[in-house]
């Protein structure tokens, strides 16, 4: 089955008591149980919800994991996975790394005794000189947020490996209708499903799936206990955005290309990053782990100041955080979605002031290029 | 664009203005929830179902700039559960134990706390299990006893966490001693108000620093919604729990925030229902022959009877009982008719649950019988039906159970 019918056909869709074809919203936050030595399959809603489930399960089947796990927000799917480990554990992190991310790994799982080294992930060399004795975990995200930087996730996964490591990535960028990690052998994978499977700008959510059944049951465990878990409501809204995952994304993809190609003929753009560039540094890994370079392009503008002014001119781009929406959202790292991380570890990444990050939507390629021209010679 | 900016720019302003309802009864303040709140006017604050918002122009916000950071249905969820117990920020979560969580990483490696040691299961586990591993200790006490947690306190001691009532056998802590005592020692004071709801008693007003609730239980209360609150009384405590909750993300929804909000709007009509109920329903069971003790603070033979009633303004709905056999107990809950057999508590409908193999289930069982959670326990969650028809159907269920007498 194609990847584009299995998201309509993953065998959760239908609701099997009545038939409904959209799963109902189970509000309820606990479960009659008939017997006393005979429990039914739910009890109470944080342990397990109909409606979560399904989405769960959904989930599950797109990356081909063994469970799916859904939270309350992308920052809870990482918080709950970083939970997976104990004081004294060491994991191996992309430097490019979301700003929310590098913020929980270095003002709070610090406190509890967690170690961390960021490196340059597009270098195996690297990530491998980074391991130590109390190594137990490599952190990837590809294409990165927001450089577009690729890690060869087959080269990440053979590290893990032989060294007895968790493997993770953020799949969030590309969701798994352009690339499924669990298939290049990584364990664990995490969604901010607010943004490309979500679609719309209308919830927080976040996923994880677990490659293996003992991964996962650890995983379960501590949703269970922690507790930050998606409400149905939301779980519900994230199952209709995923029907139209890979309509959203082919547009996604092709207005993306399209505007890439268009800024880089712009003498006011230094650089332009999008893995579906020719003379992208890593598109030949990219293309041989992806089925596509995704909606997001970044570029650097040649001065600060006509950075600040294309930002303040913008008219179509929402002007906002996040990203993977049917509308187009232009953010500015340096002070949105990386302020939380420390500034020199910014310059040292490339996340400074020259840099825009353009989440492409929907809208007619055209418009979006004729808005940018005209915000850029203003 | 201009227009719509400054429009957005007022609003959110006006929403940060300062508490016009201090001087209201705390019904009277939860009915209002989001009232005149919102810019249209509506009087049922709106859904904000987004993620994102949008800057009106660069360098410029609306006061919202992500949904984790801040959403405006969460917010009146928020400041209004801080107006109702007195604190300076009030904090939603996905869940009881996501705002416990959260709680508990204020601390580091090496504290420690103390804690009731009758108390959920679920905080059992977090600091059982979970938060072990990350080298916080934790040692469980019987806090009906001040002087047990006067003697707990160590070098390293952070922070005392009562439950009060206690789940399921609702021993009474005397909250305003050990905060007076916690806050000569440096020790924060931290109260799990669930049982209880600002409506009956309001911990941060006797010395308290943090109140926690499952939202899930009495302030929402109709068993259709799964949240967590954290109100902090000091700006100080406030931002820290504010960095935790952006940082984690385990933020609650805004439909579940507006349902929250919609439950709490008869807060005192239900409670005072249920709490009404609870007292008749005690009195009865205590008078019944397959019956060996009833755990209700309401009834006067309880030891917390005096010092609950001087605490807070009523005993609240939970009533747990102890059956003279465990057949007794298991005959109870298949045969119960009107009554749910649940797990959970607080909402309209009458739930029964087993604590033992439910709610408490993640305790060691030796340490369970120890405490009094043992297969002949029975907790009930009074509900807002008519007490004759609870009392009858209890009835039916233990009918047979006499001749074993």
């Amino acid at each position: 089955m194609k990847f584009g019918t299995r998201i309509l056909h993953t065998g959760n869709e239908i609701e099997q008591t009545t038939g409904a074809v959209s799963i109902p919203v189970f509000h309820a936050s606990t479960f009659k149980q008939n017997k006393v030595d005979e429990f039914g399959p739910y009890e109470y809603a944080r342990s397990g919800n109909p409606t979560r489930d399904a989405l769960e399960a959904i989930i599950a089947k797109l990356e081909g994991g063994a469970g799916g796990f859904a939270f309350s927000s992308g920052m809870a799917a990482i918080s709950s996975v970083l939970l997976l480990f104990s004081p004294g554990d060491h994991i191996v992190v992309c430097e490019d790394v979301y700003g929310g991310t590098y913020r929980v790994l270095t003002g709070l799982f610090n406190r509890l005794g967690m170690e961390v080294t960021f490196v340059d992930f597009t270098d195996p060399a690297k990530i491998k000189a980074a391991l130590r004795r109390n190594t137990k975990a490599v952190y990837a995200e590809t294409p990165s947020n927001p450089l577009l930087k690729i890690t060869d996730l087959r080269a990440v996964s053979a590290i893990a490996k032989e060294n007895g490591l968790l493997s993770m990535v953020d799949n969030t960028f590309l969701t798994p209708y352009l690339q499924r990690p669990i298939e290049l052998g990584i364990d664990i994978v995490i969604h901010s499903a607010t943004k490309y499977l979500g679609g719309h700008s209308d919830l927080l959510a976040g996923l994880v799936v677990a490659a293996d059944k003992q991964t996962a049951g650890r995983i379960n465990y501590i949703q269970s206990s922690f507790g930050a878990v998606l409400g149905p409501q939301d779980c519900w809204l994230l199952m209709r955005g995923i029907k139209t995952l890979k309509a959203r994304m082919d547009m996604h993809q092709n207005g993306a290309r399209k505007l890439a190609e268009w800024l880089s003929q712009c003498p006011e753009v230094k650089e332009v990053y999008f893995p579906g560039l020719p003379d992208h540094p890593g598109k030949k890994i990219h293309d041989s782990q992806a089925d596509g370079p995704g909606g997001i392009v970044s570029f650097r503008m040649q001065s600060e100041e006509m950075t600040k002014r294309l930002l303040e001119n913008v008219k179509l781009s929402a002007l906002a955080v996040s990203l993977g929406a049917v509308e187009s959202i232009i953010s500015y790292p340096v002070t949105m979605s990386h302020a939380g991380m420390h500034p020199d570890h910014r310059a040292r990444t490339g996340v400074t002031g020259e840099l825009i990050r353009l989440s492409v939507g929907l809208e007619d390629p055209g418009d979006l290029i004729e808005d940018l021209a005209a915000a850029i010679s203003k | 664009m201009k227009g719509w900016c400054i429009w957005i720019l007022q609003k959110s302003k006006s929403l940060g203005t300062a508490d016009k309802l201090s001087f209201l009864k705390t019904s009277t303040k939860a009915v209002q929830l989001g009232v005149g709140q919102d810019p249209t006017g509506a009087l049922s604050i709106p859904i904000y179902q987004t993620a994102t918002f949008c800057h009106p122009c660069f360098g410029e916000s609306t006061g919202y700039d992500y949904s984790r950071s801040g959403n405006p249905t969460r917010r009146i969820l928020e400041t209004g559960i801080a107006r109702l117990d007195g604190g300076a920020g009030g904090f939603a979560y996905a869940s009881g134990m996501a705002a416990l969580t959260n709680l508990l990483l204020l601390f580091k490696q090496g504290d420690h706390l103390i804690v009731t040691e009758d108390l959920y299961g679920g905080t059992f586990r977090l600091l059982d299990k979970i938060f072990s591993q990350y080298g916080l200790a934790a040692t469980f006490v019987d806090t009906s006893d001040s002087e047990l947690v006067a003697l707990a306190i160590k070098d390293e001691t952070k922070a005392i966490l009562l439950e009060t009532p206690t789940n399921p056998l609702l021993k009474v802590a005397d909250i305003g001693k050990i905060s007076a005592m916690a806050r000569e020692k440096g020790l924060l004071t931290i109260v799990d108000n669930t049982f209880m709801t600002p409506y009956l008693q309001r911990p941060l007003s006797m010395g308290a620093d943090l109140v926690v609730y499952s939202a899930t239980k009495f302030l929402a209360g109709h068993n259709d919604v799964v949240a967590g609150l954290i109100v902090a009384k000091s700006e100080e405590l406030a931002e820290r729990i504010y960095f935790l909750q952006n940082s984690v993300g385990a933020v609650l929804g805004p439909q579940d925030s507006w349902l929250v909000i919609r439950g709490m709007k008869t807060l005192g009509v239900r409670l005072d229902r249920q709490t009404e109920n609870a007292q008749t329903i005690a009195g009865w069971l205590a008078g019944h022959k397959a019956v060996r003790r009833v755990f209700y603070p309401g009834l006067e033979t309880h030891p917390g009877h005096l010092l609950l009633k001087e605490q807070a303004r009523g005993f609240g709905a939970v009533v747990s009982f102890e059956l003279l056999d465990k057949s007794a107990a298991e005959q109870i809950l298949n045969k119960v008719k009107l009554i749910s057999f649940a797990e959970s508590l607080g909402g309209v409908e009458t739930l029964i649950t087993f604590p033992a193999y439910q709610t408490h289930a993640d305790i060691d069982p030796l340490e369970r019988e120890r405490l009094g959670i043992n297969d002949r326990l029975l907790r009930l969650s009074v509900g807002i039906e008519d007490v004759d028809d609870l009392l009858a159907d209890l009835e039916q269920a233990l009918i047979g159970e006499e001749v074993y007498v």
